[in-house]
């Protein structure tokens, strides 16, 4: 089971609480997590990754681990304890602005 | 008696300002969606409790949200925009060209007759259409890719498609407005679109008789004239009598003609409501004193309404989409200003009040009134 932490508007949206969980077929990779994530939350669409491109929105980032993975490719596979479900695999709105 | 809804978009989420038909006492419920940014809250003529909302964050992109019950609970619905076929470009600032890419909708336009029918302007220009209550929208691409669209350059504001107008007398005609390309008819429901831009002049562009190119800020349409369309346009205000084949100048005695926002009072065609900026870089009141002008004659001559708005000291502005009108009698008018105060009057302008004072800065205000 892999463990999803989502930004405050993001939850809200979604109407989830602290944390998601979600099985993932395949390869856990940024693109795997993210498909899995949005075919269960649909309203997600978009406002992380660009609905046609997948690429990611400019003002989110991607950390696990204690790392920034948001450069990372899509298809990279996640940190083992990302995949054994030992930590979150954090999306972040960036801090700018406001 | 009567109620009326009036619908607050703001910098920081979307408000629902309620009052029974004396217009006196007011509720405030919100914020709705607080922290996004609400470019547009839109009901449905149809059916006043289907409400629509652009919701927006430059983190996380473009929402579009759905009540069926006035604004008390909303749903998300479709927000894919995407262009059909190839992009296309549009010129930048600079004037080197730079491909149309979809950043926000600004305004949602729903059908009088059908509460599932609505329409949505987009930043970079183009004009989408909803049949089905918002699950999915499909873009009318020949406005985008009209002939003068390599051409279109945006305002400062961004190249936002900010005002939609459905003609009731006529449901294949619609009129749109972008800055800073000008105004557009369709006669055939969105398949063909012309330029309706003559009469305009702005001194920005050396051509004094430019098909596009001008900075409409918006246009107002009395839905009992349909072919009588006004304009506030970056300076002067403007009128057209033919569905905009000539335009023809009524900014006469404002104090200045540059402001964003018009309306048309519900019950008489001829009277006209705007505000006056003292310039475009200046975007405030002149002398600091907060007036809405109002012309009895269609343009030309206006007259000051301070009534209970600031004479003094008072150094906000009050955005395109942030006025409106309501359908009582006598007319309410209603405007937000961007230091989160929203004035209403219930005599046509006459006296205002403030309904609500320290929203975040306001962007849309529309109104309905309730059964």
């Amino acid at each position: 089971m892999i463990r999803v932490v989502l930004p405050a508007h993001l939850k809200t949206l979604a109407k989830v609480g602290s944390e998601v969980r979600l099985e993932v077929g395949g390869p856990v990779t940024q693109r795997g997590v993210l498909d899995a994530l949005e075919a269960r939350y649909p309203m997600l669409c978009g406002t992380i990754r660009d609905r046609h491109t997948g690429q990611r929105r400019p003002f989110v980032r991607f950390y696990a681990c204690e790392e920034d993975l948001s450069n990372e490719s899509p298809d990279a596979p996640l940190p083992d304890r990302v995949v054994d479900g030992e930590e979150p695999f954090l999306v972040i709105g960036a801090m700018a602005g406001g | 008696m009567s109620g009326v809804r009036v619908l607050v978009g703001t910098r920081k989420g979307a408000f629902v300002l309620t009052a029974d038909g004396t217009r006196r006492d007011w509720q405030v419920a919100g914020p709705h969606f607080g922290g996004w940014e609400m470019y547009h809250v839109a009901g449905s003529p149809a059916d006043p409790d289907r409400l629509y909302a652009s919701q927006s964050s430059g983190w996380f992109g473009q929402l579009i949200q759905r009540s069926n019950d006035g604004g008390k609970t909303w749903e998300p619905v479709d927000n894919d925009f995407s262009y059909e076929g190839e992009a296309g470009e549009h010129l930048w600032y600079d004037g080197t060209p730079r491909p149309f890419e979809f950043k926000r909708i600004w305004h949602l336009e729903p059908s009088p007759d059908d509460p599932d029918l609505v329409y949505a302007g987009a930043e970079d220009a183009a004009i989408f259409r909803s049949s089905d209550g918002g699950r999915s929208w499909q873009e009318l691409p020949a406005l985008r890719t009209h002939g003068s669209a390599p051409r279109w350059q945006p305002g400062a504001g961004g190249m936002c498609l900010h005002t939609i107008i459905l003609d009731p007398a006529n449901r294949e005609r619609m009129y749109v407005a972008i800055s800073a390309a000008g105004a557009f008819r369709t006669d055939d429901g969105g398949k063909t679109w012309q330029p309706i831009n003559r009469g305009l002049r702005s001194g920005q562009l050396p051509d004094e008789d430019a098909e596009v190119g001008h900075c409409v800020h918006r246009l107002a349409m009395h839905p009992s004239r349909p072919q009588t369309l006004f304009m506030q346009k970056h300076w002067d205000v403007m009128r057209t009598d033919d569905a905009g084949g000539q335009w023809r100048e009524v900014s006469g005695d404002l104090p200045t003609d540059f402001g964003f926002p018009i309306a048309v009072h519900a019950h008489e065609p001829e009277t006209v409501y705007v505000v006056p900026i003292k310039s475009d870089s200046e975007h405030y009141p002149p002398e600091g004193r907060l007036r809405v002008y109002r012309s009895r004659t269609g343009g030309t001559d206006w007259e000051p309404l301070t009534t209970g708005l600031p004479q003094a000291d008072c150094y906000v502005n009050v955005l395109r989409d942030a006025m409106a009108v309501d359908t009582l009698d006598p007319c309410g008018v209603y405007f937000g200003t961007t230091g989160g105060q929203v004035y209403g009057s219930a005599d046509g302008g006459d006296t205002w009040a403030p309904i609500v004072r320290d929203l975040p800065a306001v962007l849309s205000v529309e109104v309905q009134v309730l059964p």
